[in-house]
């Protein structure tokens, strides 16, 4: 049991431990949402998280990410102590993909100047060539894998690229290099459901082909059961089912969608 | 014919002198998205900087380096007051633009005129000395078109590096920096000092031209620079192949040329000022009511 339990830490990527946060402390709109909250994700997982609005899912990744301060706790990431690095520090080893097609990308540079800049992440930036010649025919094979048709079009603004485009290049983008945690934050909300089916295609392989370790918080309950190899449901700042192996792939849209309303009457709603 | 020569001659002068300046708020304003004022400061830092230096006999060329850089340490204080003490863009660049005043007057020991007369500046020495005395009267505007010239490549040069790409994602999408690993404060910081570095080298080019620097030279530099790059994106923006970068000196030669014009036309000089503010207002106008896009992409592509 002992030997469990190490290879458990051993395999353990992210963790939360004994999260506070409270907005608006001591005004008349404080809203307590984390009292001692604690999550632990294993590496090569690729968590789907689920709940209502105001259940504390964004504001988790954002607490991850670093661009939320907590109260207190403790947040570790391959046993680093990341609680007290800044967003863009924290970048380094989490990748990242928004809702907003637009946050994922840069709209007045090229699709091919985004790349470049996206491969230097975590090398100096200095004064040397921004678009590695030698590195076009890489970007164009790995364009093509998103079967967009982008690798004609790498010298177009991304701005002029439609949202399923985009979110498509931006997912690639935050994959260009290693990471240890991928973060998806409804990143197919603002599709239409073609483009949205292409991108969740997109991330199951490029997150098998990388082996990447995945937290994805999405409004879809069809995509949570679908996608992932765990599922957790949030509401008011706690994780109320926490389903994985066996147990999530048995897990049908339906089961969610029970205990979803049954929260949803406990609150009166 | 000799008087309307000699306009072209004196447009294109300060057109070349003050496009300098353009290029530099280009990266502030179009590149950054800072609307950065403190231009007014750092324009006459760069004269004041550089009538300071030749008057001990400082070699010209040196000062305008000197001028370029004190420009941009002004640039990285307004930076620092915008990005680490968390100021509003537009009050940081007013913060560094009244410093600015007492410190130009400290480097004039106290004088609103610095004048240097009969000093080698680079209208008088290295390339210049050597031009021949039937067309001396055009030194200026040579020397002028080979500094905005030089200013341009290595200012398009620099777009292109690494740190260039990193500068205009900065001003483009802020979370994209942040998402590969950098600080874009830091990049603003160095957006303004490149900004106002360059803004100083015109102000340290422009005093050469009357050989004396006035500390009053900054007022209304923040409203035609930004006019220049504003007219000429305006003018030019269909163009594709055209540089931005050219845009803005294009841009400051046709400001400067509607401003004698006017003149030319009988305009009493006291008006000068509003006639820039009038020009400016009816670029910004004119942008408005041509581009539907409220964003200000870098390179214009064509509709899709």
């Amino acid at each position: 049991m002992s030997t469990l339990r190490n290879c458990k830490e051993i395999s353990e990527l992210v963790s939360m431990e004994h999260i506070y946060k409270t907005f608006n402390k001591g005004s008349v709109n404080q809203v307590v949402l984390f009292t001692d909250f604690n999550l632990s994700i294993d590496k090569g997982e690729f968590v789907s998280v689920v709940g209502s609005n105001g259940s504390g899912k964004t504001t988790m990744l954002n607490i991850l990410s670093g661009f939320t301060d907590i109260d207190s706790g403790r947040i570790t990431l391959d046993q680093r102590d990341i609680g007290k690095m800044k967003e863009y520090q924290r970048a380094k080893y989490i990748g990242r993909v928004f809702q907003d097609p637009s946050t994922g990308t840069c709209p007045a540079l090229t699709i091919l100047e985004n790349m470049a800049l996206a491969d230097n992440k975590n090398k100096p930036f200095g004064l040397t060539r921004g678009v590695n010649k030698k590195r076009i025919d890489e970007y164009r094979t790995q364009l093509e894998r998103l079967k967009l048709g982008l690798e004609d079009k790498i010298n177009l603004q991304v701005g002029s690229l439609s949202g399923g485009q985009r979110q498509a290049l931006a997912l690639l983008i935050s994959t260009m290099t290693p990471i240890d945690l991928l973060i998806l934050d409804e990143h197919t909300a603002a599709l239409d459901p073609r483009s949205s089916e292409t991108v969740m295609e997109l991330t199951q392989q490029l997150v098998s082909k990388k082996n990447l370790t995945t937290l994805m918080v999405t409004h879809n309950l069809k995509y949570a059961v679908q996608y992932g190899e765990r599922l957790i449901m949030m509401h008011k700042g706690d994780c109320v089912v926490d389903v994985k192996g066996e147990e999530k792939k048995h897990l049908e849209v339906n089961d969610l969608l029970k205990v979803f309303n049954e929260i949803s009457i406990e609150c009166g709603n | 014919m000799d008087i309307f020569i000699g306009l072209v001659r004196n447009i294109l002068e300060e057109g070349f002198i003050f496009g300098i300046m353009a290029m530099g708020v280009f990266i502030t304003y179009s590149v950054l998205d800072f609307p950065d004022l403190s231009v007014d400061g750092t324009f006459p830092l760069g004269a004041c900087t550089t009538a300071a230096l030749i008057s001990i006999g400082v070699n010209p060329y040196l000062s305008c380096l000197m001028a370029f850089i004190a420009g941009s340490a002004a640039g990285m204080v307004t930076g620092f007051l915008h990005v680490k003490l968390k100021i509003t863009n537009l009050l940081s660049g007013i913060l560094t633009m009244t410093a600015m005043w007492s410190v130009n007057l400290f480097i004039t020991k106290g004088s609103s005129i610095l004048a240097y007369y009969n000093k080698p500046t680079i209208f008088t020495s290295g390339l210049a000395a050597i031009f021949p005395r039937d067309i001396y009267v055009y030194r200026i505007a040579v020397v002028g078109l080979i500094a905005v010239v030089v200013s341009k490549i290595v200012l398009d040069l620099y777009l292109k590096t690494k740190s260039g790409l990193l500068l205009r994602s900065a001003g483009d999408n802020q979370q994209f920096v942040i998402s590969i690993s950098r600080d874009p404060g830091k990049m603003k910081m160095v957006g303004l000092a490149i900004g106002n570095g360059f803004t100083a080298l015109s102000g340290s080019i422009y005093s050469q031209q009357y050989e004396s620097a006035d500390i009053n030279s900054g007022t209304g530099m923040v409203v035609m620079a930004l006019a220049s790059v504003i007219i000429g994106k305006s003018v030019f923006g269909k163009i594709r192949i055209m540089k931005p970068t050219t845009m803005a000196v294009v841009g400051a030669i046709l400001y400067r040329a509607c401003l004698v014009a006017a003149l030319q036309m009988g305009l009493n000089p006291d008006y000068l000022k509003l006639l820039m503010a009038v020009l400016f207002t009816l670029a910004l106008v004119s942008t408005n009511f041509f581009s539907k896009r409220r964003n200000k992409p870098y390179v214009n592509t064509p509709e899709l």
